[in-house]
């Protein structure tokens, strides 16, 4: 789960990461009135999901409360487009007003899980400002890495280790220090899976400060983090997706094409979509119906269908393991009798109790394509949505 | 012969009284597997499904000489369970729960470091080795005792692709779901190192996925360690970058994440790679041939 600048810092700040002085304005007057407060030159930073803001015209450095009040008109409520968004963009709703601070130095700052030594891994870097990937790729010899014994937690040498790696002197060091402990002891209790503090700022008179940060957290540890669920901000989500969710469709993504798929499994539901590209067409979604054996769950997942003006034909491809196919083919004859589905439907099922999903569907007279296998379901499927495309 | 699982294994169940923990149980039973002991806190001393239930793993160990564990164990309480199978000194330990929180899984693997216990998933469909035993929740009349290897991280594709192969009367000697989670318990060249060393695997199969560099280490396994021909799948191809696909591990968020990479990677280390999901078994069957 993502959340907004704007929360990341709020956090950041608890744990005793200095950031610059600002708060979140949600109207023109609001973001006037921060900077009124700050007195100084100060930054108008769009709030959204996505990175690349500061290129897309997201971020605008302002003299006075007027110069505020105007790249805040200019920002809420139109859509950025950034690098990361996509040519519909994200809605801006909010803006956070800060002071502009005298920037000497600027560094990067990040713990992730790494998957090789299945630790935390602690990365710093002088070169801040720009995307890691592209630092590790050019100079890596520029990234110092720490990973850390989750027993033991953060050490004092590590943070030394890194400081210097950064050419950090004097007291910076120990200030470095104290923020690395504080960011690891934030990733521990708040469930992080990626803090980035980039640009981590160091000021004209030598103090560290949080210019810009991202918190993702693990969606699988959201039960014991009631307080950061809360800060979801589902209108920078895909309306599509917060749709589904909503209906119990947890493993919901909008793709670009007109095909509806309904598949049981993660991996087969990307098999799927690959395997509709390469017999020519293109998927609107990807959908893991997950394992609960619910006929609703196939009820609203054509329900998603109808309401998705883009899809011109839909898969229905399940190999049934802990999800039978008798209650997938009882939730189709239901999604029938309660939708106007009008759309071509194929439908390839195999696995745990076979027949009595075929007896199902058969006895319901509902019309529908059978493919009798993985590539007849997508070869027809495509076929299907030529044929209404035209 | 096959790997990890086998006419040996005298499994254990932890959370066999719960509703999946019953369903599965039932099945491996019915499949053939030695079902020996059941772990629930507090209904220990009990009879389910005709399997003697115990309070703890060391108990059950043991009393019953369990030497696997299949868990089904909810993810608030799974990495407690986790520990507590590798403390009772259990070999294997195969863990189906989907969605333990990453960090758990971190203190986990850091204490698994010096343990002798092999971890299998979490998130994962498990292991069988056709004809002998099923430690899992896959379907088990789709298997077919032979001599191809099959590796995954995915549960129903590799249902497909099994299914593919013993269509062509291309039979397994073991097939392990190694997990669709962010820090699986054993990665592709754990498995690789298995069935390289296991004489009665003659090839492998291996289906990858988006997200992490895992197929990437298994290509420099491959490349530098294998004498037998590898086939594989890697899902995701179409998949939008940093979104989630349905795993937990299923994201990309770098370039190494990308479908296109891995593929690159498996091929120019000597893998074949089919050209599609439907087409695993077909590609499998033409490397065979040349054997």
């Amino acid at each position: 789960m993502k959340v907004h600048e704007y929360q990341a810092k709020a956090l950041l700040s608890q744990y005793g990461i200095p950031i610059p002085r600002g708060r979140v304005a949600s109207s023109t007057g609001e973001a006037r009135e921060i900077a009124a407060e700050i007195g100084s030159k100060a930054v108008v930073k769009a709030q959204v999901y996505a990175g690349g803001r500061g290129k897309a015209g997201g971020i605008k450095i302002v003299n006075s409360p007027e110069e505020a009040e105007k790249a805040a008109s200019q920002l809420i409520g139109t859509k950025l487009v950034t690098r990361q968004t996509g040519a519909e963009g994200v809605l801006v709703s909010k803006v956070l007003v800060e002071e502009a601070s005298d920037v000497a130095q600027e560094l990067y700052l990040s713990i992730l899980i790494d998957g090789t030594s299945r630790l935390p891994l602690m990365m710093a870097s002088k070169a801040g400002g720009m995307e890691i990937e592209e630092v590790a790729q050019s100079t890596p010899e520029r990234i110092f890495r720490c990973e850390i014994d989750p027993a033991i937690g953060f050490q004092p040498f590590q943070g030394r280790k890194l400081a210097y790696g950064m050419n950090l002197d004097g007291g910076q060091v120990g200030e470095a220090t104290r923020l690395m402990t504080n960011l690891y002891k934030l990733f521990v209790k708040k469930d992080c899976s990626l803090a980035e503090i980039n640009p981590l700022g160091v000021t004209a008179e030598g103090k560290l400060l949080a210019l810009d940060a991202k918190l993702n957290f693990d969606d699988n540890a959201l039960y014991r983090q009631k307080d950061i669920q809360e800060l979801q901000d589902k209108e920078q989500e895909e309306p599509l997706e917060v749709q589904a969710r909503d209906w119990g469709i947890n493993n919901y993504v909008k793709t670009d094409g007109d095909i509806g798929c309904m598949v049981n499994g993660a991996g087969l539901a990307m098999a799927v979509n690959d395997l509709i590209q390469y017999c020519g067409g293109r998927a609107a979604n990807f959908l893991d119906i997950g394992t609960l054996n619910n006929p609703e769950r196939v009820v609203n997942s054509f329900k998603m269908f109808v309401a998705d003006p883009r899809i011109k034909a839909v898969l229905v491809n399940i190999f049934g393991g802990m999800a039978r196919v008798d209650v997938i083919a009882r939730g189709i004859v239901e999604a029938y009798q309660q939708l106007d589905i009008r759309l071509p439907v194929v439908v390839r099922l195999a696995g745990t109790n076979l027949e009595e999903g075929q007896r199902i569907l058969a006895e319901s007279r509902i019309s529908f394509i059978q493919a009798k296998d993985f590539y007849d379901g997508a070869h027809k499927v495509v076929q299907a949505a030529e044929g209404a495309r035209q | 012969m096959s790997i990890l699982v086998d006419e040996n294994t005298r499994l254990l169940v932890q959370g066999i009284t719960g509703s999946e923990g019953s369903f599965h149980t039932q099945r491996c039973i019915e499949y053939g597997t030695r079902v020996v002991a059941g772990v629930t806190p507090g209904k220990g001393g009990s009879q389910h499904l005709a399997v003697p239930v115990f309070n703890s793993v060391e108990k059950a160990v043991s009393e019953t000489g369990a030497n696997a564990s299949l868990m089904f164990v909810p993810p608030a309480f799974a990495a407690d369970g986790i520990l507590e199978a590798v403390e009772a000194g259990i070999p294997l330990l195969v863990c189906i729960t989907d969605g333990i929180p990453v960090l758990d899984m971190v203190k986990v693997h850091r204490y698994l470091r010096d343990k002798s216990t092999r971890l299998i998933g979490p998130n994962c469909p498990g292991v069988v080795s056709p004809g002998k035993c099923k430690a899992g929740i896959m379907v088990g009349e789709i298997h077919l005792p032979g001599n191809v290897g099959v590796v995954s991280r995915s549960g129903t594709l590799t249902y497909d692709v099994v299914s593919q192969l013993t269509s062509l009367g291309i039979g397994q000697s073991t097939c392990v779901g190694i997990g669709g989670d962010v820090l699986p318990g054993s990665t592709f060249v754990d498995i690789l190192e298995l069935f390289e060393a296991d004489p009665d695997t003659e090839a492998v199969v291996l289906i990858g996925e988006i997200g992490g560099t895992m197929e990437q280490e298994a290509a420099a396994f491959i490349s530098r360690e294998m004498t037998k021909p590898v086939i594989a799948f890697v899902a995701g191809s179409t998949a939008p970058p940093g979104k989630r696909m349905g795993h937990a591990g299923a994201i990309i968020t770098g370039t190494a994440g990308k479908a296109s990479e891995k593929i690159k990677a498996l091929a120019q280390a000597g893998a074949t790679i089919a050209p599609n999901p439907a087409e695993v078994a077909l590609t499998t069957r033409n490397v065979l041939e040349t054997l």
